[in-house]
């Protein structure tokens, strides 16, 4: 029997083969789209604040012209230094533990706990990191805050950091070990290395990830108006920033805000520009 | 004196493939072979680099070599050949304890490298590896490295320094895997950049550059084209005077080509072990007959 190219039938699936495709590109364009008018909202309502001022000075009291968010700035990467220093080792290391050693049924309960871990709400760190910092140390600090994200970005990390391992081929690590090389070394300076843009892509998401939290830091940094000199005194960062003068009812606060949310967004926005840049669509592989 | 080879053939009757008799347990006494059969006139007379008794190996419940034992020369050219799934790839990642890598892996018997265990409670599976090197199928160089690092990889992470004792190894290994003319002048270069043929003999060279005595190969050809698998031959040819190779093959005329001695394997048994002229012109075994004459398998 032969086919009938004409049937009307097939039309009917042509049809139904546009429709589809159509419904999925709309899908695309609304995942791009919020991205795209963030990015217009605040530049339009904060680029105008956007001064070499706002890097370089602190805050003004109300009802002086002026005035920047350095102080909330440099708190913020202060913060995130702090949370890499827990973060990243903990984080990767872990990885190499799911990935190299694990056995199997612990590495499961470990998933499991990572998938669960990044799933707990935000605000549930701060108070972690309250219970275990705060309270001891007897006040808000930079430590607290750095504690609470660094504890967020270990289980993005333990995950971003396994999957990259698991992608080196099993090949090199059977060559390495028949040339009698130990095994620690070769999860170093072979598996790592192999697979090391793909352990920093990983880190930079987390940090990237982390760099807007605001929940966590709402009772361990606290937030601070002035220079913080010590670690152990609270600390500005600009997502508290934000939100303190957003809900503050005067008008150049609320350009501020504007202002500080653009720096934030860009902020995030460079870290994942410069992750595209270092993967360039390989997750590995020798440096061109 | 030691005769080689020396195979120990199952007292059973040779299986023809497809029949259907239960396997037996393992462990069964074998006849020694020199009260079994007489060496075969002209069988070389030389040093033994591994002796291998009952062994059998296991990936989880899957047997995948069954009791077996033989003897290996030094600086001679083994192949092992038999077809797919016969256990002679497991069974030389035996010979430098990579099978136990596998999760749920064991085995059972003994190996001797030179006279001494390699499953010793007091020996480092690192060092045994040391002194028995491995060319997989798929070349394999670091894609992280240049060639002179890939070269010298083994010495480096094994604590050699200093530059000059360094360059010498590497030249002396890249001379040797007939590399050296190819790469001297790009040896920063990545391994990656190299053609298939000349990767498989950076692989060869950062495998003699740790200095083992024994070079294992588990069809170090197969992915090659004719003229890169002749380099590797020649190059093989070469090795033995220095090195005990052992070879796995797919491929027949490569075993016949460029080994002394063959064993042939089927579903995870020694079937004959000879001569490699006597294995593919006067086979003693039907099964052997049958697979080099290109009858099954």
């Amino acid at each position: 029997m032969t086919l009938d190219i004409q049937s009307p039938y097939h039309a009917w699936r042509k049809l139904k083969n546009i429709a589809m495709s159509v419904l999925s590109l709309v899908c695309a364009v609304a995942v791009v789209a919020p991205l795209a008018l963030i990015l217009f909202y605040l530049l339009k309502e904060g680029a105008g604040s956007v001064d070499w001022r706002f890097f370089t000075q602190l805050p003004k009291p109300v009802g002086e012209a002026g005035g920047g968010m350095a102080n909330a700035i440099v708190g913020t990467l202060t913060l995130l230094a702090l949370a890499s220093l827990i973060g990243v080792p903990v984080g990767v290391l872990g990885g190499v533990y799911l990935s190299e050693y694990g056995a199997e049924r612990v590495n499961w309960w470990i998933r499991f706990g990572a998938d669960v871990l990044n799933g707990v709400p935000s605000i549930v760190w701060g108070i972690v990191a309250y219970a275990l910092v705060v309270v001891p140390m007897k006040g808000f600090s930079a430590y607290a805050g750095g504690v609470a994200l660094g504890f967020m970005m270990i289980p993005l990390i333990i995950r971003t950091t396994e999957e990259v391992l698991l992608l080196v081929p099993n090949g090199y690590r059977e060559a390495a070990l028949a040339l009698g090389i130990s095994r620690w070394k070769i999860i170093v300076h072979i598996v790592m290395k192999t697979a090391l843009r793909g352990i920093v892509t990983g880190v930079l998401l987390a940090g990237a990830r982390i760099a807007g939290e605001t929940a966590p830091l709402l009772f361990t940094a606290f937030g601070n108006r002035f220079w913080t000199h010590h670690l152990k005194d609270p600390i500005a960062a600009l997502p508290l920033q934000i939100f303190s003068y957003a809900i503050s009812p005067y008008d150049d606060w609320h350009r501020q805000a504007w202002a500080g949310a653009l720096v934030l967004i860009l902020i995030i926005f460079l870290i994942n520009v410069g992750v595209r840049a270092l993967t360039r669509g390989r997750l590995f592989g020798a440096p061109r | 004196m030691t005769v080689i080879p020396t195979a120990t053939q199952p007292e059973q009757e040779a299986k023809l493939p497809g029949s259907e008799k239960p396997q037996r347990p393992v462990h069964t006494v074998f006849a020694t072979p020199a009260r079994r059969e007489k060496p075969s006139r002209g069988t070389p007379v030389s040093e033994v680099a591994f002796e291998v008794d009952n062994l059998c190996c296991w990936f989880g419940q899957n047997q995948a070599v069954y009791d077996l034992s033989l003897r290996l020369p030094a600086k001679a050219v083994t192949a092992i050949i038999g077809p797919s799934g016969c256990g002679k790839s497991t069974f030389l990642r035996c010979l430098n304890r990579m099978h136990e890598l596998v999760r749920g892996s064991r085995l059972t018997g003994q190996i001797r490298l030179f006279g001494e265990d390699i499953h010793g409670s007091r020996v480092d599976a690192t060092l045994v590896r040391r002194r028995v090197g491995m060319v997989f199928q798929k070349s394999n160089p670091f894609p992280t490295m240049t060639i002179a690092e890939n070269v010298t990889v083994g010495l480096r992470l094994n604590g050699v320094r200093g530059r000059a004792v360094l360059e010498k190894r590497m030249e002396r290994a890249l001379r040797m895997a007939a590399l050296w003319d190819e790469v001297k002048d790009r040896l920063d270069r990545p391994g990656t950049s190299l053609s298939g043929g000349q990767q498989q003999r950076l692989c060869i060279a950062r495998a003699l550059a740790v200095q083992p005595e024994v070079l294992l190969m588990d069809e170090p050809a197969s992915a090659l084209d004719p003229i890169a698998t002749m380099k590797i031959e020649e190059l093989i040819q070469e090795l033995k005077k220095d090195y005990t190779i052992v070879i796995v093959t797919h491929n027949m005329q490569q075993a016949a080509r460029c080994s002394d001695h063959t064993a042939f394997f089927y579903m995870g048994r020694l079937v004959e072990y000879d001569r490699t002229e006597k294995v593919f012109t006067n086979p003693s075994n039907k099964q052997t007959e049958d697979y080099v004459t290109g009858r099954f398998g």
